[in-house]
Order: structure tokens, then C-alpha cells, then sequence
């Protein structure tokens, strides 16, 4: 058996199997972790708690007040802002947030305008998202056109 | 026995090219890899934005908030709800002390299931807005479509 086993491994050159399982099992775990990455961005809220802020209120800021309303299912039913109705359509919420602020220089930085968002507990947070993208920008071909880059929430409705 | 070792002999093909594949499989596979998303959670789909960017420099001093369908709330592993995240925010705040760093630096990366109620979303601000943090970031997936 010696012998046959010498003339084996002159014949075959070197064994491969176990290279083979190794690379096969490191093939198979780096196609089972695979995931496509997916790219994530964030929409900051800046929220100090009320009352900490020491800077006085201008009664002539008030900020816009964006209230949605939502089914027992958490869909979206009705929006207003600034008591405007508006039903279910972003679009039609980007287009009177930019009447609103229209003439308003500033829009980046701390003196820019400022929405407030009153949400019925139970909707979707899939709808609060789509209603901050609409009043925080629009995209205009690749350049993204900002509105209102400060957002914060009202106090939760139970 | 020299019969069985001419059968050997006879299935044995090149195996070169085969290598070759496979090891190039490897490398694409590795390369695209991404062990950098711990920070996902398999419980939380985010809902998605065409206007957000993935951030030039990532945010200093994250804590990152999950918040799963059901409102819960999962903290570096640990599940909480609206009411005991304030025990668990303690904990992150401490480390921030101890580096030096002050509550103002802090960001809290919130990261909900885009089915979640808002409500639950606004909880979870309101329990940090009472830790005195202030700097929020609502999470969301990019929409290139």
C-alpha cells in the first residue's frame, strides 16, 4: 500500500480536494453574507427640550404648523398646513410650503424658516417621512432645491 | 488495484480553470462585502427619501436608536420600551461624560420601521429630550428611483 501510495502522488501531482473544500466553504459564506449595500442619509430634527431654550420667541416666527391626520389603519387620511387643507398629496404640500416661504432670504442656517409637525399618533412613519421630504426640498434635475431645513415635532397626541 | 487507480486517472480533469473562477468569486465577494452594517438591524425596513445623501462625515457620538414595528425600541442589543429607554440612554450618556464630551455632541441616530406608528417615533424623542439630547437624525434609505 506504501508503494501505491508513493506512485499516487508522483501521477496526480498534489492533492487538491481539501484546497477545494476550503475555497468552496469560504465561497459559499461570502455569497450567503452577501448583501447590496444599501445607502442611507438622515433628516436631522434639532428638539431641546421646551423651555431650555433661552433665546425669546419672536411672535412674528411662528413656525409652520403641518398637522396629519390618519384612519384607524395608520394611513394618511388629511394633512393641513397653517390650517390650509390639503388632502393626501405631497406635491400639494411642497407647492404651498414654497408660496409660504417664498421671499423668506434666508432658508439654510439657524434663521431659516421652521415647520412644526402635529401627527396623529397611530399614521404610518412612512408618512411623516414622506411629508418632511416634501416641505424640506425638492430635487431639480441632479441639484436638490432646500425649503425648510428645520423640523421638529409637536408633543404626541394619545 | 491498478484498475481502480486508472479510474481516478480518467475522472480527474484540469482543474485549473475552475480554480481560477472560484478564487475570483472569492475576491469579488469579499471586496463587496460590508462588515460596517452592524448597525442595521434585520427587525427595522426603512422607509425611504429621495432626497437624502448618504453623510460626507459620519455623525460624532451616535446613538443609535432602532425602533422595530411594534414600537420597541432596541439599544446596542438590549430591548427597551418608551418607558425603560430612559435607563438605557443613562448608560450611553455615561460613556459620553467619560469621554469628556458633552450631552450637546451626542446625536441620536433614530432608525424606525417605516410601519411603526409615529407616535412611537415621537416617544422616543420625547424620552431623550428629557435626557437633555437635542440633536436628532431620522434615519432613512436613499430613493434613486
Amino acid at each position: 500500500m506504501k508503494i501505491r501510495n508513493r506512485e499516487e502522488a508522483q501521477k496526480g501531482g498534489l492533492n487538491m480536494t481539501s484546497m477545494i473544500d476550503i475555497v468552496f466553504l469560504l465561497l459559499v459564506f461570502f455569497v450567503m453574507t452577501f448583501k447590496i449595500v444599501e445607502l442611507e442619509g438622515d433628516f436631522s430634527v434639532r428638539m431641546p427640550l421646551a423651555g431650555s431654550d433661552s433665546v425669546t420667541m419672536d411672535p412674528t416666527d411662528l413656525p409652520l404648523k403641518l398637522r396629519l391626520r390618519a384612519d384607524e389603519n395608520g394611513k394618511l387620511t388629511s394633512m393641513s398646513l397653517n390650517e390650509i387643507d390639503l388632502g393626501t398629496d405631497f406635491n400639494q404640500l411642497r407647492v404651498n410650503v414654497v408660496e409660504l416661504i417664498e421671499g423668506t432670504a434666508p432658508v439654510e442656517g439657524e434663521d431659516g424658516p421652521e415647520i412644526e409637525i402635529d401627527t396623529d399618533y397611530n399614521l404610518r412613519y412612512e408618512y411623516v417621512i414622506s411629508s418632511i421630504t416634501a416641505v424640506s426640498g425638492f430635487k431639480d434635475g441632479n441639484e436638490v432645491v432646500k425649503l425648510i431645513e428645520k423640523i421638529k415635532f409637536a408633543k404626541p397626541r394619545r | 488495484m491498478r484498475v481502480e487507480s486508472k479510474k481516478v486517472d480518467l475522472a480527474e480533469g484540469d482543474l485549473t480553470p475552475m480554480i481560477d473562477m472560484v478564487f475570483q468569486l472569492i475576491a469579488f465577494f469579499m471586496v463587496l462585502i460590508n462588515f460596517a452594517q452592524t448597525e442595521s438591524n434585520d427587525r427595522v425596513k426603512l422607509p425611504s427619501s429621495q432626497l437624502v445623501k448618504p453623510p460626507e462625515v459620519p455623525l460624532e457620538f451616535p446613538i443609535i436608536l432602532h425602533v422595530a414595528k411594534d414600537g420597541e425600541i432596541i439599544l446596542g442589543g438590549d430591548d427597551y420600551t418608551a418607558e425603560t429607554l430612559r435607563v438605557g440612554l443613562q448608560k450611553e450618556l455615561a460613556v459620553i461624560k467619560a469621554q469628556g464630551k458633552t450631552l450637546e455632541d451626542a446625536n441620536v441616530v433614530i432608525r424606525a420601521h417605516k410601519d411603526t406608528a409615529a407616535g412611537d417615533v415621537q416617544e422616543v424623542i420625547r424620552v431623550a429630550q428629557e435626557q437633555k439630547l437635542q440633536n436628532f437624525a431620522l434615519r432613512v434609505k436613499e430613493d434613486n428611483s
